[in-house]
């Protein structure tokens, strides 16, 4: 509804700036918030860049040996590695299963709120938001916890005493996932709730008077109108799942057994921040950077979209 | 083509050079006689002993030179570590004049150029070489090795007594032991290692002759398949213990739940607190021939002066002071520290029966890591866990990870 106000107001605007006063009025109103995003977000990625075309370790930043310059010599580094290519496939796939599972969940949780009484929505409600609010690091711990071979709840209860469910590199990735999710899908779920509240009333009353099932008018009616809402949580949640650091290296105790659970970023902390290897470090902070920019456009293109659409 | 492509590249390496990102000033520090000499020392859980021991340090410093103050730091233990010494390596007026560090991360300070150049101030110290090469770095003594721990075999009397087992006194006798243990009771492991637990894994690497920097070497092969061979169903499970660290072994050993464990000096108290305590007896970690003892591992931590000290001589006089004999020996009865003064030592296996096989160790002489920045990579990495643990789940065979882990080790030194 903002979001079409918003349309609606920019609109006019831009029609009232091309007959008036040129183009220049935008800018003024974006440069505050340019003010502050370009020395915030400009010069650390300015520095990242560079950095990582320097042969740039900590001998360097004490002065102890002069910096050269390497041109992409961090980046043949960094792309010769096989080692970083299975990790950055492995790490896609973590996420892509991650952003999956969380949605499916999310959606799942959000139709059920829309279904039961006050008392029990609270109640869920309340239950995903500690969830969310719990720091990543505090539920890795929990969950390991909950999942340790001799003392762990979850053994107990099944009665299997001893079983390492960090051994299997599948299931130490499906613990670790179901971690994440546990972490990722209040934000999915409450949103998704917000977008269904919206729905219009009247159009799923017409759709059950035209027969609609319960099934058919969720993935016929409500997904096509939350669409757009979708379309943001979906590329959300890729983004923090490629990022994906915490639950990892606290779980696994840094990858798992012979680093069989790394992810790009463990991988990054271990071969460069961890050594002092900043040159090498930045190199693979600017490769982050350009995968989860171009997933950035997608988001701003679906953004732009929503506004048009409604 | 190719003359656009190296102009292009021309002027972006000019461009960047122009703006090339910033190195610390490098300042010589000063030789002030007098002021405020300001001493790094580690925190340690449990820091009043060692708190008092350095107070006795200070006050007799402080009576032999007038007008000089002492002002100990203690700085946490933890990897923000490094940014703190990276901070005073950066920036004079935030460097003290004595910092304890930790052996293995002298390589990467010296490369820094943090540290000054003791040799001369330390000449004729009684040290074994071995000891000093751990505060060495290309013949340059860049530290006082203040005190090491050592690790050795620890085993439960009760349980050896119970089956009518001698303490083993070679690596094939450990692992026939280990498995008959495991064998008559099933539910204890017949050794505790872990997959994770570097220092217990390289002994045996040493022992066959082989090293960190030819880990594809046939010696180094020897001591890696004998060590993964412990990772095994029959002695311990690689299910349970490929993801061991040193510290969950001390946890297993203690609790009663391995009938024997590579642990250190300095795991006593850890031992004592659990049900093993008063059921344990230490032998030196055989080596392979029979009756002799594996290379230990000489991790510990050194006394350096910053090369951004103000306070140059005071600095080595108080270092040699508080790395001295006399508070040696004071550190160890305060916290357990074993002295890396060959005096005394001796003077403490005399009166502590539980020091002489770690003592023993030490004196058939330890190892230590590559002195080499690289090291700090080598050890983030993980690379030697990788290969033990890609062993010990057959995920690889001891040739192919060894292998790999040489060609690691190699990047990680030739590198820097």
């Amino acid at each position: 509804m903002t979001a079409m106000a918003a349309g609606v107001t920019a609109g006019s605007h831009r029609a009232r700036a091309r007959r008036g006063r040129g183009r220049v009025r935008p800018w003024l109103y974006l440069l505050p918030a340019l003010a502050v995003l370009v020395p915030l977000f400009g010069y650390p990625v300015y520095m990242l860049g560079l950095l990582s075309v320097f042969d740039y370790r900590q001998a360097q930043v004490s002065g102890g040996q002069p910096t050269t310059f390497v041109g992409f010599g961090n980046y043949a580094t960094l792309l010769g590695d096989a080692r970083f290519w299975s990790v950055l496939l492995q790490t896609v796939g973590f996420a892509a299963a991650l952003v999956v599972g969380t949605l499916a969940v999310g959606a799942a949780l959000a139709v059920l709120m829309t279904r039961i009484g006050t008392v029990p929505r609270v109640a869920l409600s309340l239950a995903a938001l500690a969830a969310w609010a719990a720091p990543a690091m505090t539920g890795s711990t929990v969950w390991m916890f909950l999942f340790d071979a001799d003392l762990g709840l979850v053994n107990q209860v099944l009665g299997i005493d001893g079983f390492n469910w960090f051994f299997d590199k599948w299931v130490t990735f499906g613990v670790v996932g179901a971690t994440v999710v546990w972490h990722s899908f209040p934000f999915v779920m409450v949103t998704l709730y917000a977008g269904i509240q919206a729905v219009p009333g009247s159009v799923l009353e017409a759709a059950s008077l035209d027969g609609a099932s319960t099934w058919q008018s969720f993935w016929r009616v409500i997904v096509p109108i939350l669409r757009p809402l979708i379309t943001i949580v979906v590329i959300q949640s890729i983004i923090w799942d490629f990022k994906i650091f915490t639950q990892i290296y606290v779980m696994t105790n840094g990858g798992g057994i012979a680093g069989q659970n790394t992810v790009l970023n463990v991988y990054a902390y271990q071969t460069a921040f961890g050594s002092s290897e900043y040159g090498l470090g930045s190199a693979i902070g600017v490769v982050m950077t350009l995968i989860l920019l171009v997933v950035t456009m997608f988001y701003i293109r679906a953004l732009h979209r929503t506004g048009e659409k409604l | 083509m190719k003359f656009v492509h190296s102009a292009v590249a021309g002027i972006a390496a000019v461009a960047l050079v122009a703006c090339a990102p910033s190195t610390a000033p490098t300042s010589g520090g000063g030789d002030s006689k007098s002021g405020t000499l300001r001493v790094w020392l580690y925190d340690e859980p449990n820091r009043a002993p060692k708190e008092k021991v350095v107070g006795e340090a200070i006050k007799e410093f402080t009576a032999a030179h007038a007008g000089v103050k002492v002002e100990v730091t203690y700085i946490p233990t933890t990897p923000a570590r490094h940014e703190k010494f990276k901070g005073a390596f950066n920036d004079p007026s935030s460097s003290p004049d004595v910092a304890e560090y930790g052996n293995t991360d002298l390589a990467e300070y010296a490369a820094a150029g943090g540290f000054a150049d003791l040799t001369a101030d330390l000449q004729g110290l009684d040290v074994n070489a071995d000891l000093l090469k751990s505060a060495s770095v290309d013949g340059k003594v860049y530290g006082l090795p203040w005190f090491i721990g050592v690790r050795a075999l620890y085993y439960r009397t009760d349980v050896f007594e119970e089956l009518g087992l001698k303490p083993p006194a070679s690596v094939e006798e450990l692992t026939k032991t280990a498995r008959d243990i495991r064998g008559k009771k099933p539910d204890l492991y017949g050794i505790a290692v872990g997959g994770e637990y570097t220092f217990g894994a390289l002994p045996f690497v040493w022992g066959a002759g082989g090293d960190i920097t030819s880990l594809d070497s046939p010696e180094s092969r020897k001591g890696v398949k004998a060590y993964t061979d412990l990772l095994s169903d029959d002695i311990c499970p690689p299910q349970a213990c490929a993801s061991l660290t040193g510290g969950k072994t001390v946890e297993l050993f203690a609790s009663g739940k391995a009938a024997m464990g590579i642990l250190g000096n300095f795991s006593r108290s850890a031992v004592d607190a659990g049900v093993a305590a008063g059921k344990y007896q230490v032998v030196p970690l055989p080596g392979y021939e029979k009756g002799s003892v594996a290379p230990a591992f000489a991790g510990g931590n050194n006394l350096g002066v910053m090369k951004n000290a103000q306070h140059r001589s005071l600095a080595a006089d108080f270092v040699k002071l508080l790395g001295g004999k006399q508070y040696q020996t004071k550190m160890y009865e305060a916290m357990g520290n074993l002295p890396t003064l060959s005096g005394a030592r001796d003077e403490l296996a005399a009166k502590d029966p539980f020091l002489k096989p770690f003592l023993e160790t030490v004196a058939k002489g330890t190892k230590f890591v590559p002195i080499h920045p690289g090291w700090v990579k080598i050890d983030n990495g993980k690379v030697i866990p990788t290969m033990l643990q890609k062993v010990a789940t057959k995920q690889a065979s001891v040739d192919e990870a060894t292998t790999e882990a040489a060609t690691a080790v190699k990047t990680a030194l030739g590198s820097s």
